[in-house]
Formats: structure tokens, sequence, C-alpha cells
């Protein structure tokens, strides 16, 4: 029975909506975003949530600083700032784009912000002629971008969605990997950086969450690059936006927003080719790059103190094994001599990644080990991947 | 009177390397080639209109541009026979793969029509350089088989819509290897497209050198002028098979090719043009074709006995900067495996004799 005076004079029919209309709306929920979010990333031991753990970040490279020697700049002396992936992204950017005359942004949707927000406010800053937006073709935005960089200026395009970089596949692997081979260095493409949001979020289906480095590691010539967080993702970009040759930087999409770390705000790069041990140890090598590593670290807490449900699948004897765990950061070229010499050490390793088994960087990877490691390895190099059927990105942890 | 003759000229040094170098890979000296006869006007005349230092990316059959901005015969020799002179593709690629920065001519790639979004990306450089914008136009060759390629549709909207001032000249020649345009699309060949892109678009006569030297020479002003993407297409026809690979009379009759080569013949027609001048004769014809062909002889015996660059570059330039591991250790590979068999297996011996310090570089 309707007990407000207010509602009893609204007539009867008006009545029943508003009703339904009340109980929908109390729980008020929000949508989620369309990059998805991971709680899990939130409380990461990895992240870098105070500005001296920022600044200590290892393999940081300070622009204003030499190679070698005292810093310039004392550390105390840098600023930091809070900020999550995407808005790391765009400071790299903006770096790149305020020192470097040459340097312009493009690709579709970039002019507002992009879709992912990571070229917000560029176009208003540095103008429509240099953060701008292309017709629909990804094989046009990387043809476009080889144009540009063999004249020596440096192109940072934007794919929308790494699920569709491969109508740019002819460009990249035929002209862009092999521009410089195939002139005899008359000419090359250094200047060109690809980037696209890459893994899944839990409701992008097939289309909004590939993975799709592995398709490109024989196209010699490319460097591929998969940061892990704000400060990586900053770092990472302006020394892929800088290194000679071009990169093709894949940003885990579900991290946009739920990795938040404090980032400094000067120009700095990390290193490509590296990859960083995130957690020593010396029973277990735990390789992965992107979203992964997050549920990784989640894996090896639950190795430690497995859940009530789990406790029995897990002996005791190896609740207090040593993982040590490595974010490879770049793909193409890896790490081999870090990932080689973690399992002369310990013996095993296991590779995680988002994209399908076969085929996948980690069968690369692995032979490679089994190669140099193999009288060193106690067990087969254990690949931990999506299911080669296409639908769901889940990775299973064990 | 000096530029017509330098023109016609141009035109037809082109037949005489052309039957040379066809003719040095049926011998097996050269590993392929590909001619341009039937097309001289369509590259003399397009080649003239542009400023040397316009930037330019061909398909494959313009060795003629490259030509006309003074691309030596000894480096065309080079780059054909893949010896240690070769500096457009230090013996990696294919013949007729030539690249030139010095030219402003962009390494030719086998891939079709790569270079067309390519080319719109070259001219949006030029247009941020204070020093060329409004002067230089990035000019795109293609073949009007290449035009159904999605790099053509992705050309033309980038150089319309960015925009950059991009030359896009279409050699309509009739054929993609054995396909003919019939075959090739179904609407009114390559020019009725550019409209659709709201490019400015001009079909030319690919066989009247002047005319084609007109309609881009104007199609250029109009492309710095607005610093959009202008289109042109030549009509023209090839005449030769598609490449030392192709026997095109297994899918064209050869009447057809004759009658062609009787009727509308692009040098011919410049020379009836020369002649009602008084501006060439037989005489000097006689005397022109000779001396081209006494100097892309010696070019050609002179690139046919160097070496290859040595064993180790094939392992150069796969990266720029610091040299990532795998290629270093492949080098390595190839180190041990020379040094094992590179001496007693006799093919690999005569092989390694073939390049430039044979090997030694790597096995020692």
């Amino acid at each position: 029975m309707i007990k407000s005076p207010k509602l009893a004079r609204i007539p009867h029919r008006n009545v029943l909506s508003i009703r339904s209309n009340r109980r929908w709306q109390s729980t008020s929920a929000e949508p989620p975003p369309a990059e998805g979010h991971l709680p899990s990333v939130a409380t990461s031991s990895f992240l870098r949530t105070t500005p001296d753990s920022a600044l200590r970040a290892p393999g940081l490279q300070w622009a204003d600083d030499g190679l070698s020697g005292p810093p310039n700049i004392a550390l105390a002396e840098r600023e930091t700032r809070k900020m999550n992936l995407y808005q790391a992204v765009r400071d790299a950017m903006s770096i790149a784009l305020t020192k470097d005359d040459t340097a312009v942004v493009f690709g579709e949707d970039v002019a507002f912000g992009g879709v992912f927000r990571c070229t917000m406010g560029l176009a208003e800053e540095f103008g429509r002629e240099r953060v701008f937006n292309t017709p629909l073709t990804e094989q046009g935005i990387a043809g476009f971008g080889i144009g540009l960089a063999s004249m020596g200026h440096t192109a940072i395009a934007e794919i929308q969605f790494a699920d569709y970089i491969y109508p740019a596949f002819d460009q990249l692997v035929n002209e862009a990997a092999k521009h410089r081979f195939r002139s005899g260095g008359q000419f090359g493409v250094g200047g060109l950086t690809i980037r696209c949001p890459t893994m899944s979020v839990g409701h992008g289906g097939l289309y909004h969450s590939q993975s799709p480095e592995g398709f490109f590691l024989g196209a010699a010539g490319l460097k591929l690059v998969i940061p892990r967080s704000p400060v990586q993702a900053k770092g990472l970009l302006l020394a892929s936006i800088r290194d000679p040759n071009p990169v093709i930087f894949m940003e885990p999409k579900i991290l946009y927003r739920s990795a938040v770390e404090q980032v400094p705000i000067g120009d700095f790069e990390i290193p490509l080719g590296k990859a960083e041990t995130l957690v020593n140890g010396s029973d277990l090598t735990l390789l992965t790059w992107g979203t992964p590593v997050y549920h990784c670290e989640t894996a090896i807490h639950m190795l430690r103190s497995p859940p009530e449900s789990l406790a029995k699948h897990i002996p005791q004897s190896i609740r207090s094994a040593k993982v040590e765990l490595i974010d490879l950061r770049t793909i193409l070229p890896w790490d081999v001599e870090t990932i080689a010499e973690s399992v002369e050490r310990t013996g095993r390793l296991v590779i995680v990644h988002e994209a399908s088994r076969t085929g996948g960087v980690g069968s690369e990877i692995a032979a490679e080990i089994q190669k140099r490691c193999f009288l060193k390895l106690h067990a087969p190099v254990k690949r931990v991947t999506a299911w080669d059927a296409n639908a769901i990105r889940k990775v299973l942890y064990t | 009177m000096l530029t017509p003759r330098l023109r016609y000229e141009q035109m037809l040094q082109l037949p005489v390397i052309d039957n040379l170098l066809y003719n040095v890979q049926r011998q097996g000296k050269i590993s392929f080639y590909m001619t341009a006869h039937g097309e001289e006007a369509t590259l003399i005349g397009s080649a003239a209109a542009l400023a040397d230092d316009d930037e330019i990316l061909s398909q494959y059959r313009e060795m003629a541009v490259l030509l006309w901005r003074g691309f030596g015969f000894d480096e065309i020799m080079a780059q054909c026979f893949g010896n240690h002179e070769d500096t457009c593709t230090k013996g990696k690629q294919m013949p007729i793969h030539f690249g030139s920065r010095a030219h402003h001519f962009h390494t030719i790639s086998s891939t079709l029509a790569t270079q067309i979004p390519q080319a719109a990306g070259v001219a949006f450089a030029l247009t941020r350089d204070p020093l060329r914008r409004g002067k230089n136009c990035a000019a795109v060759y293609f073949g009007e088989g290449a035009a159904s390629e999605g790099d053509f549709h992705a050309g033309m909207l980038l150089a319309s819509t960015i925009p950059s001032p991009t030359l896009f000249i279409a050699r309509n020649n009739g054929f993609a290897i054995s396909t003919p345009a019939s075959e090739q699309f179904h609407g009114d060949g390559i020019a009725a497209r550019g409209p659709g892109y709201g490019v400015h678009t001009i079909r030319v006569d690919g066989n009247d050198v002047l005319a084609v030297y007109s309609a881009v020479k104007e199609a250029r002003r109009l492309c710095l002028q607005e610093g959009r993407g202008v289109l042109v297409e030549a009509m023209t026809y090839r005449v030769g098979h598609h490449s030392t690979s192709d026997d095109s009379f297994a899918y064209r009759p050869r009447q057809e090719v004759e009658d062609r080569k009787r009727i509308d013949n692009p040098i011919a027609r410049f020379r009836k043009f020369l002649d009602a001048r008084g501006w060439w004769s037989d005489a000097e014809e006689d005397a022109y074709k000779d001396r081209v062909k006494k100097e892309i002889m010696k070019a050609f015996r002179r690139g046919e006995t160097m070496q290859h660059h040595p064993v180790s570059e094939m392992f150069n330039d796969v990266y720029g900067g610091q040299e990532p591991w795998n290629i270093k250790e492949q080098r390595e590979e190839l180190k041990a495996l020379l040094k094992k068999y590179g001496k007693d297996w006799e093919p690999w011996r005569n092989e390694l004799k073939k390049f430039k310090g044979e090997g030694k570089e790597l096995s020692e």
C-alpha cells in the first residue's frame, strides 16, 4: 500500500513505475569502466606508492643525468605525482612532444583524449597539427607512421586495441621491421612507436582482450615492450620512442586505472631489453609480463598461505618454496641473460602469459632456456597460458 | 630545344638498358629483371615534372625516374648484381629494388602498394619541415593492379584528410602480371576513384610525354598549393613481360603487342614531335643509342666480376643501435659452421669465393 501522501496524489499507473525505479536504483552501482578493474593491483607490493620508492625504481635513467658519474640533480629535489597508467602514458607523450619538435601523436580518436584517455589534453596543449585523428585504417596508420619516421621524424601512433593490429601486420612486419636492413642502412624507421591497449578486462570477449605479441616474434627489426605499472610505462615508453628501432608498445588496459603509483614527473627512461626481478627466490623462476604480474604475486601469497578451501591441494613441503618472480618487460629482444641466470640457480621455470599456448612467446622462451639450462633443469619448462580455445582470456593459477 | 632533347634521350636510353639487362638475366648473370617497355613517356614525363628533391616512393618499374635524377649505370649494375658496390640494398634484395637517400628515392620493396600510405606520411613530414613546406611533395608510383590493395584506399584517405601533399601517380598499363585491367576492376579505372576521396584527379595519355609532363606539373602545383593529395592516372600499355619470370604470350596474343608497338609507341610519337621541329635526326639517334649501349656494357662488364659484400654483412642493419643477443649469437653460429666446413666442403668453398673477404672475417 502506498503510505506517502505525495505518492497518493500520483495516478496509479505512474506510481508503479516510480516504485520499481526506486527499488532498482537503491543499489546505485556505477557501470564498470570499459578497461575493467583489477582490485588486487591496488594492494600490490610491486607498486611504488611513495615518492621515495618511485624515485629509486631500479634502472631508472634520468634524461638530465649522464650515463655514469654522480647525478646532476639530487634525488631529494626530484618531484613525483600520483598517476595511474594512462596518466603516466600521457605524461610520457607530453614530454616527448615537448622536447622533440618532430614528434606527432596520431591514431583513431586521439584528438579528444582517446578511448582510454591516454591522449587527454595533448591536442589542446600541442595543437591539432601535432596531435590528430586519422581515418579508421590501421594499415594506413602504420604506413603513415612509417613514412613519417623514414624522414627522421618521431611518429607516435596509436592502434585502438591490440586486437586490431592485424591490418597493420604487413606494414609492420614487411616494411617497418625490414626498413633498415633492406635499404643497406640508408633508410630506417627508428622514430616509429606504435602504442596499443592489450590483454583482457573480463568482459572484452574475443576482440578486446588479445595479447598478440607472439605474432611479431619473427619480425626481427621490431621491438616489443609491455609495461606493468605507471612508472614502468612512462620510462619504457620514453625509451621506446627514442629507441632507434620501430617499437610496438602494448599497454595492459585493465591496468590503466587499476595501477596507481607515484611517478616522477621529470624526463626519465627505463632501458629496453632488460627484465626486472621483482621477488628474489631460489626454488623456482616465475616469468611473466603485463597483467599476470599481479596474478603471479597473488599466486605466490596463496602458495605461502593457502586459503582454507585450497589447503588440502597444497602440500606443506612446497609452501615454503622461494619463488623468484621476473617481469620480462621487453618481449623482443627478450632478456635471455637474466632468465638463464635465474634458471641456472633455481632449476625450474614457469612462464605465464595471457596469450594462448600454441606458438606463444612462452614456446620461444622455453625452447631457448631448455637449450641453455638443460643440465640444470629439475623439471620441464612449464607454460601457464590461456588455452587455445579463443573465447575467454582466463589464466588458471596453480 | 634542350629540354625536349634531354627528355627524348632519357626515354631512348631505357629500351637499350632494358634489353641488355633482360638478356643478361636470360644468360643467368643476374637473377631477375623488370623492363619498362612502353611506359617510357609516363616515367620520364612525370620525372621531369617533379623537383629533384621531391620524395619519390615507387613500386618497381620506375628505374627511369631514378636515372633521370642522375643515378649512375654503375650503381644500377651494382644493385642488380648485388655486388659490394651496391649501396641501395647492400646485396640484400633482389635486382631492381633501388633506393637512394641522396636522390630522394625511397628503397623499393616487393610488397605492392605498401608505399602508398607511407607516401602520405612522407609528405606530412615535408609539411612539418619549414624549409620544405610548400616546396616539396611526396610522389608515389603504383600500377593499376596495386591500386586494388587496401593500402591504396588508406593512402588516399590519409592524404586527403590529414591532409598531406601526396602526388599519386597511377601507371595504368593494362596488366597486373597476367590479369588484365578488365579483371582488376569494374569501375572506370583508377581516376574514377579520386573524386570519391575528394581528391583532385586527372587522367592523361600516358604515352604522350608532353601531356604527362603537363599533367604532372599542374598536379604537383595543385598538390603543393592545397597541401592535399592529387591523383594522376597515366594510361599506357605494358609492352614487355611483367618480369623475367613471365612470358606474357601465355595470356595475350603477340599481334596485340606488335600492334601497340606500332600504333602507340611513346618513343616514336615524341620522335615525330622532335623531327617536325628539326631537333633530332637519324644520325643522332644511332649515335646516341650506340653511346648508351657502350656505356651500359662497360658498366655491366665492370659490375659482373665484382664480389658481393663480406658474408658478415648479412647480419648487419637488422637493428639500429645496440645489437640484440639473438643476432650476435646467430652470427657466431655461422662463424662456427664456416670454421668447421668452410674449407672442406667444396660447394661452400666455391660460394665463399664470391664474397669480399671470402668469409675469412668470420672463419678466422
